[in-house]
């Protein structure tokens, strides 16, 4: 009795989960015009110009951003653990801001910013690689700082330190091989998060994938959801294969 | 202050060298564009002034906040119950099984990443020609998208509730899995029964962390912006979409102080919002050990 109750919740859970991404498999490759199957809609996502390029310029952002966020944030958590502990609630506090600051509220209050980056820069869609290292702080930290608080950071940074090795080559060399996993899998959220990304995208009038999909859905349905799902079945593969890894590296 | 004192201030600033570009990435990005909007929500015309701010007591405002709160209680009270029943059908599965991982990277993608695609999902379902609508509509002879209910609130309600339950699922997982085994044993073995150990035990233990969880709901709905984006075309029947019109008509209306005043509203909901979470989270963080 109990399992069947069970079971049957299981089945109604995954009825409304799953049967929209059917719908969205089912719609994309319906004939509206004379019935039957066509791939027209996912060929698309390669053969239309806007698209493809906003597809490129959306694996680009989140490439960047990856870096720049690595590039800020590991040698910053390290820091604060060995030498600077004092700062290490702020930065903390810092990193978990955006989860209260919403994506909507930074838009508005961006424009001077963006005047100046701009004029620094040049017009490229890429200049939003800043504002998503900040989207994607609170997701990269706890990664993050889960890795590094399974090590034992001070023992490894000072033998590094009393062979002979500077600030740099500790880190890079010694503490980022050690948190490989946590490294890893902060890098697999933001890319999940940028290539989602369409407040900031849209509202600053970037065409980026998301904002692509959009606008092409006011006349092309079925390639905005082929276009869609293929975006939630990329950010599913990387998550569960993130997921598999983790268990794989516990176990040895 | 002594040499000794002198001597770690400058030790100190010294050794916060290294944490400059990230303090400079967050203080630009992130700082500024926020005191940005707080500055320019009581600022007007090269004073303070709180003309900005009344015009969130006019009617439009008024029923755009309205609104998002009816649209984010219903969807975090939905996803709060639904979501905890997941999560408890998860919770009796293997932690290391392929079920669970499978199950739980799927919630993931829907509660943080969906954004606009989950507005195309449900178009694809049940919009005008979507997969179910059709079915429906050849098999019952009834009109499931008729009067275009999906692009209003009842709409957003359904499209919110489908990335609200796995959200629950993710922040609520923890402090079911904190439950211990023994707990359980321990209350049967003093004579309860499973359902008074549930009554008795587990709801209170998990009530601080379902509130708190239902809260954290409420502001990702208040503060979501890309599916009601991406489904609602015309009009702005919520703030976040109240925003987006005063943004992209400022140029015609002079409203760029309305957006201002707007998300100072949105800061104020979510921060309060917020606080009462982290309060809730430190009770449930004291037996999740």
């Amino acid at each position: 009795m109990r399992t069947l109750g069970r079971a049957a919740l299981w089945v109604v859970f995954g009825l409304f989960f799953l049967f929209p991404l059917y719908a969205m498999a089912d719609f994309s490759t319906r004939n509206l015009i004379q019935g039957g199957r066509t791939g027209a809609a996912w060929a698309n996502l390669f053969t239309d110009e806007a698209l493809y390029q906003a597809i490129i310029t959306s694996l680009l952002l989140s490439l960047l951003t990856v870096v720049a966020m690595l590039v800020v944030l590991v040698p910053t958590m390290i820091w604060v653990r060995l030498r600077t502990p004092w700062a290490r609630g702020l930065v903390e506090f810092l990193c978990l801001l955006p989860l209260t600051i919403p994506a909507l509220v930074i838009v508005v209050g961006l424009k001077n910013v963006y005047l100046w980056v701009t004029y620094l820069l040049g017009e490229s869609a890429l200049t939003l690689t800043f504002v998503y290292v900040v989207l994607v702080l609170p997701f990269a930290y706890r990664a993050l700082d889960a890795a590094l608080s399974a090590i034992d950071l001070q023992t490894l940074a000072e033998a590094a330190r009393s062979l002979g090795a500077g600030w740099t080559t500790t880190i890079v060399r010694v503490v980022v091989p050690n948190i490989a996993s946590g490294v890893l899998s902060a890098a697999f959220i933001s890319v999940a998060v940028v290539l989602g990304e369409y407040t900031i995208a849209s509202l600053s009038g970037f065409e980026t994938l998301q904002v692509q999909i959009v606008l092409i859905g006011k006349s092309d349905g079925p390639t905005s959801v082929a276009a869609s799902l293929a975006v939630l079945l990329f950010g599913f593969v990387l998550l569960l294969g993130l997921s598999l890894l983790s268990r794989r590296r516990r176990r040895t | 202050m002594g040499d000794g004192g002198r001597l770690m201030l400058f030790r100190r600033l010294r050794d916060s060298i290294p944490l400059l570009p990230f303090f400079a990435v967050v203080a630009i990005f992130l700082i500024v564009p926020t005191v940005t909007v707080l500055i320019g929500a009581v600022y007007d015309e090269g004073g303070f002034s709180l003309a900005r701010v009344q015009a969130l007591f006019t009617e439009t405002a008024l029923s755009a906040l309205s609104k998002s709160v009816l649209l984010s209680g219903s969807t975090a009270l939905l996803g709060a119950i639904f979501g905890a029943l997941l999560a408890w059908l998860i919770v009796t599965r293997p932690p290391e099984s392929l079920v669970r991982r499978t199950v739980l990277s799927l919630c993931s993608v829907l509660a943080q990443f969906g954004g606009v695609a989950l507005a195309f999902a449900f178009l694809a379902t049940i919009g005008l020609n979507g997969v179910l609508t059709l079915w429906v509509q050849e098999y019952l002879g009834a009109n499931l998208a008729g009067s275009g209910w999906l692009y209003g609130l009842p709409g957003l309600i359904l499209v919110y509730t489908y990335f609200q339950i796995p959200l629950m699922v993710i922040v609520f997982l923890p402090a079911l899995e904190g439950l211990r085994e023994q707990w359980r044993e321990a209350a049967i073995s003093l004579g309860a029964s499973t359902w008074q150990y549930w009554r008795e035990v587990a709801v209170p233990l998990l009530t601080p962390a379902f509130l708190g969880s239902a809260l954290l709901l409420f502001a990702n709905a208040f503060a979501a912006y890309a599916t009601a984006a991406a489904l609602v075309s015309q009009g702005s029947p919520i703030v976040p979409l109240l925003i987006r019109s005063a943004l992209t008509s400022e140029v015609v209306l002079g409203q760029s102080g309305f957006a201002y005043a707007l998300a100072l509203e949105m800061i104020v909901v979510v921060a309060v919002v917020m606080v009462a979470y982290n309060l809730l989270v430190r009770r449930t963080a004291r037996w999740l050990r």
